[in-house]
């Protein structure tokens, strides 16, 4: 049994929609997130700016545990503390909180290794003019390591569309609960190469816009 | 302006997996007047760079005290010294600059860290880019420069907020000679005009010879020689003065090079000092004529050090054996002689 496409695009364009809310949302808030993580780590580590050795180990422990988990055991893992938070194990708001979780430690990382790419001779230079360390990780690190950081960020967002469309087959919204429905529990080879198209065509398209907006801030 | 008090600096090491530690300035006291421009000189690893940044605490001294305008910055809170450094400007052998900003952006950095409005700051930092002669390229990015306009930038930058010292570390060692001089010509002009006080490492003593008022001579972390640049050059004492002052003036013939002389000079060959106030050229020349002596010039290395002149001839001598030894025995009473 297959689909009438009359009807079924519809629902696509709906997953569609889903998607690209779960992956921005998510984005947005593991963006926060993981960058005031990558900021504390990449400030308390031995020789930063603010060494603090307990809080850097703790973070980067969490760290080393939380990301080599496959992303649909952490879904699994973390179900008991999405139903506590967000009151509910299916559906996509469910899907957004493991995202969140496993993609703030990934930035938190790619955050940290951008900033410590950074030449330490700039930052030798405004501690000579007096700055903080606060105002040297905002107003120099962070600006000075954007080109990079903008490209990590793609790549966190590319990541997010594979890991929406996992979240999807488990009970989440998108294009991976279609893929997932009628795709595979219907044997419906159509539907299979649309979503896979979708998910091709959003990558290619965040990809694109990172690449864009690292250009323009590297200036190369 | 500056004063260090038996300042000290180790950092841990590990050698092997026993721990021990390695002395990078080693009870060095020296003082800076104000308005006087200070070069320190030292080899590779001698303990240059480090001292510099003791001086506004980027390294925090082991033991042993720092005074900047009368104020011990060890007394201070760490809050305290970020306001005094403030009123030290500092410049890098790599420029340091900012990727992210604009020249003007650069230069106007400091000036938002010292509390002014954003307007006033790119004003300021505007007066400051015509100092250096870069207002022309405000809105340009670094790496849209020139190796010695990144140079001025930095310079630009480190003066922004009107220090009253500016401190350089190999500010000139990434720079041809020519972009050098004028970088040179520059410090200068901050040295005089604005009165800035300047001390600047370096490992090449023409640097020194060019701007510098005093010296203090870096070995192994410890400060081996210091004084006035002519008397240091003049009279070095210790060897590693004397090799870096050989290697500014190039009038001493060496190894190889008085081979050379020898093999082409049949006569006796003789250095005679030229200084402001041994040996001088009518001395020589009525010594000369007095013993029936007739010369020729081997090699000569004599320039201006501090606008007074410096350096030696070597004359090969021809003439009588007594005339000569009789010459040089005279010529020693007066000054430094050495028989090449
Ligand atoms: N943070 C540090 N930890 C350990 N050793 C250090 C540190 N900083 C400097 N040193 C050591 O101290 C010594 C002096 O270093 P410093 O950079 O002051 O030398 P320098 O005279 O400026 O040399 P150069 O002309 O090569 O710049 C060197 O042997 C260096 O290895
Ligand atoms: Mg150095």
């Amino acid at each position: 049994m297959s689909v009438d496409w009359n009807e079924f695009w519809v629902k696509v364009v709906d997953a569609t929609g889903e998607t690209v809310y779960m992956v921005l949302i998510t984005l947005a808030l593991s963006a926060v997130l993981g960058m005031a993580v990558g900021l504390a780590l990449y400030a308390t580590r031995k020789g930063g700016v603010l060494p603090n050795r307990v809080v850097y180990a703790v973070l980067n422990a969490l760290i080393n545990v939380i990301r080599p988990v496959p992303f649909i055991i952490a879904i699994v893992a973390l179900s008991p503390v999405t139903r506590g938070v967000v009151g509910t194990m299916i559906g996509t708001e469910a899907a957004i909180f493991p995202m969140v979780v496993v993609a703030t430690f990934g930035v938190a990382r790619i955050v940290e290794t951008n900033l410590l790419a950074v030449d330490t001779g700039v930052v030798e230079a405004a501690r000579s003019m007096g700055a903080s360390p606060l105002r040297i990780v905002l107003t120099v690190l962070v600006p000075e390591a954007l080109g990079p950081l903008v490209l990590g960020f793609t790549f966190m967002l590319v990541a997010l569309i594979d890991f929406s469309a996992v979240a999807g087959t488990v009970g989440g919204g998108g294009v991976g609960n279609l893929a997932m429905t009628y795709g595979y529990l219907r044997f419906d080879t159509s539907v299979m190469v649309v979503t896979v198209a979708v998910l091709i065509v959003l990558v290619q398209i965040a990809q694109l816009l990172g690449n864009l907006l690292a250009r323009k801030i590297l200036r190369r | 302006m500056i004063e260090l008090r038996h300042v000290t600096k180790t950092f841990p090491t590990r050698d092997g997996n026993r721990k021990s530690e390695f002395r990078a300035v080693d009870d060095v006291s020296l003082t800076v007047e104000r308005g006087s421009v200070f070069g320190i000189v030292g080899h590779s690893g001698a303990g240059k760079s480090t001292l510099l940044r003791v001086i506004n605490y980027l390294e925090e001294p082991t033991s042993g005290s720092v005074l900047v305008d009368g104020q011990d910055l060890g007394a201070l809170g760490e809050r305290r010294r970020r306001a005094v450094r403030r009123s030290i400007g500092m410049v890098f052998q790599q420029f340091h600059l900012f990727r992210s900003r604009t020249v003007l952006g650069n230069v106007a950095y400091p000036l938002g860290l010292a509390g002014h409005s954003r307007r006033e700051a790119r004003e300021r930092a505007g007066e400051a880019l015509r100092f250096v002669g870069l207002e022309g390229h405000a809105r340009r990015y670094p790496e849209q420069l020139s190796g010695g306009q990144r140079q001025r930038v930095g310079i630009a930058r480190a003066l922004a907020t009107s220090p009253k010292v500016l401190l350089c570390d190999e500010a000139t060692s990434a720079l041809d000679p020519q972009t050098t001089g004028e970088v040179l010509d520059l410090l200068e002009r901050v040295n005089a005009e604005l009165g800035v006080t300047i001390v600047l490492i370096t490992h090449e003593m023409d640097v020194v010879r060019r701007i510098c008022d005093r010296v203090a001579v870096m070995a192994d972390g410890r400060v081996v020689e210091s004084g006035g640049v002519y008397d240091v050059f003049a009279r070095p004492k210790h060897i590693v003065t004397s090799s870096f002052v050989r290697s500014a003036l190039h009038d001493v013939p060496e190894g190889a090079a008085l081979e050379r002389l020898r093999a082409r000079h049949g006569g006796r060959l003789v250095t005679v000092p030229v200084t402001r106030d041994g040996a001088d050229g009518p001395d020589l020349s009525r010594l000369l004529r007095r013993y029936g002596l007739d010369f020729a010039i081997a090699h000569a290395g004599v320039g201006e050090v501090q606008h007074l002149p410096l350096g030696s001839v070597t004359l090969e001598l021809r003439g009588p054996d007594d005339a000569i030894d009789a010459f040089l025995t005279e010529l020693a009473g007066a000054g430094e002689v050495a028989v090449a």
